[in-house]
């Protein structure tokens, strides 16, 4: 996790990424070219409406599919160039998601989905525990630990999410529209648990979102539009009127 | 430039084995009745498969004994015990039923976890996991429906031939159960290969899907 000293500040890097999907008997381009580069520590917003190629630049960043053409560098490595053990190691240690639906794995308990990670990672079933725990406490769950994602709230289930996504310390979170299934206040507090990561423990934190109030914790806004960047905006030039939200008490 | 030296990617990624059957144990227990149709069938095949081939053992051991006292018993089929070309047909098709409910239910089970293998691929899993993780859950089902199957089957094949010789049945039984044993135990493994053959082609196609897809076709 403590990566925050190192020359090169990158952490993730995009060139000329292009994505196409056959349709039938036709080509889409959901990507055409995407250059974009987010640093170590960065908290990172990608807008733009459906089917502007957010999720799919989504998907690229987080080596969850393979551009068409293109390259995308994750800590300086290239990911075309890993092979599947290298990807699903990168996607164990390097890289935590987090998506709108939860994704949690219904037939286990909260503590069981956290631990999953570290099972593949090799850590011991005590080692899991007691990581495992720690993590729920963390994100205010320590008593849901032995509950199933069907028993837990929508706000706690994304909660879980989080904490699997920090499961082997990784150093990039990746959040889909991690407040999209959420009412206001909940997702307000999974965004001050994101801010406080990011803040805290130095994580990279690139998230889509329709969201207005992550865009006021963000570093920078990547605003995609028809599969091309339209522009990239720093916190500052942002002009939103909901500047009471970061310092609200809850 | 610490380039290099700075990220290390390797791509040492585990899923012990007793990790993994507990995994595949638990999806089984939570989904207890759809897994006892898959293994219902199974064992219905099995059951068919122990019931034709000891039936045909009994009437041997049987016939050769009352040979002796020169009594003929007319068993319509297979008065000689041997395994007729119309029963092997039978166990074939019997089988082969098995093999494609299997894949049926096998198919239907990793198309609706596909979220859940696209989950899992984005924690760290190896596509081999997941091949595992279903071959696991199809060889208990194969097995436990197997273990079953064999025994209503040589219980059932019993009860008609305690109708047929009446409690004669049970004078000759040293003589067959061995055999009929071994039967039982090749229906078994029978059973968890089917079982296996079954998964593995839905099993290796939902683990070869990159995550993003996986994810996408599941709603």
């Amino acid at each position: 996790m403590a990566e925050a000293l190192v020359n090169n500040d990158v952490a993730v890097k995009t060139v000329g990424v292009i994505k196409e999907y056959q349709m039938g008997g036709t080509i889409l381009r959901a990507l055409k070219g995407v250059d974009v580069e987010i640093k170590r520590g960065e908290y990172i917003s990608i807008m733009g409406p459906s089917g502007s190629g957010k999720s799919t630049l989504f998907n690229m960043i987080g080596a969850l599919d393979r551009p068409s053409s293109g390259e995308v560098y994750i800590d300086d490595v290239n990911i075309l160039e890993l092979g599947p053990a290298e990807i699903a190691w990168l996607r164990c240690w390097k890289i935590g998601y987090i998506f709108q639906t939860f994704n949690l794995i219904p037939v286990m308990t909260a503590l069981e989905n956290v631990t999953l990670p570290m099972i593949f990672a090799g850590l011991s079933l005590s080692e899991r525990k007691v990581k495992g725990m720690d993590l729920l406490q963390k994100v205010g769950l320590g008593e849901r630990a032995d509950h199933k994602p069907n028993e837990l709230s929508g706000g706690q289930q994304q909660r879980v999410a989080i904490a699997r996504s920090l499961a082997n310390g990784p150093s990039i979170i990746l959040a889909d529209e991690p407040t999209g299934n959420l009412d206001l206040r909940t997702g307000r507090d999974i965004i001050n648990i994101l801010r406080d990561m990011n803040k805290n423990e130095n994580v990279t934190i690139i998230s889509a979102t329709h969201d207005l109030k992550m865009l006021d914790v963000s570093d920078r806004v990547i605003y995609i539009r028809d599969g091309m960047v339209e522009q990239i905006k720093a916190r500052a030039d942002l002009q939103l009127e909901i500047g009471t939200i970061e310092g609200e008490e809850d | 430039m610490a380039q290099a030296s700075k990220t290390e990617i390797r791509s040492q990624i585990e899923l012990p084995f007793m990790e993994a059957i507990r995994i595949s144990f638990q999806s089984l227990k939570i989904r207890f009745w759809r897994s006892m149709i898959t293994t219902a069938g199974i064992l219905l095949g099995i059951a068919f498969f122990v019931a034709v081939l000891s039936g045909s053992e009994i009437t041997r051991v049987m016939t050769e004994r009352q040979g002796s006292q020169a009594i003929v018993t007319s068993i319509d089929d297979a008065p000689t015990g041997e395994v007729s070309s119309q029963q092997i047909w039978l166990i074939s098709m019997s089988l082969i039923v098995c093999v494609v409910g299997i894949a049926n239910s096998m198919l239907m089970s990793v198309t609706e976890r596909f979220r859940e293998i696209g989950t899992m691929k984005c924690l760290g899993a190896l596509n081999r996991f997941i091949v595992e993780l279903f071959l696991l859950e199809s060889g208990f089902q194969g097995l436990s429906g197997a273990l079953f199957g064999a025994l209503v089957g040589f219980i059932s094949i019993m009860l008609l031939n305690l109708k047929d010789y009446g409690l004669d049945v049970f004078l000759g039984f040293p003589q067959y159960i061995l055999r009929i044993l071994a039967y039982m135990g090749i229906a078994c493994v029978l059973g968890m290969i089917l079982a296996i053959i079954g998964a593995a082609g839905p099993a290796y196609r939902a683990a070869q899907l990159p995550p993003a897809e996986a994810m996408r076709s599941d709603v």
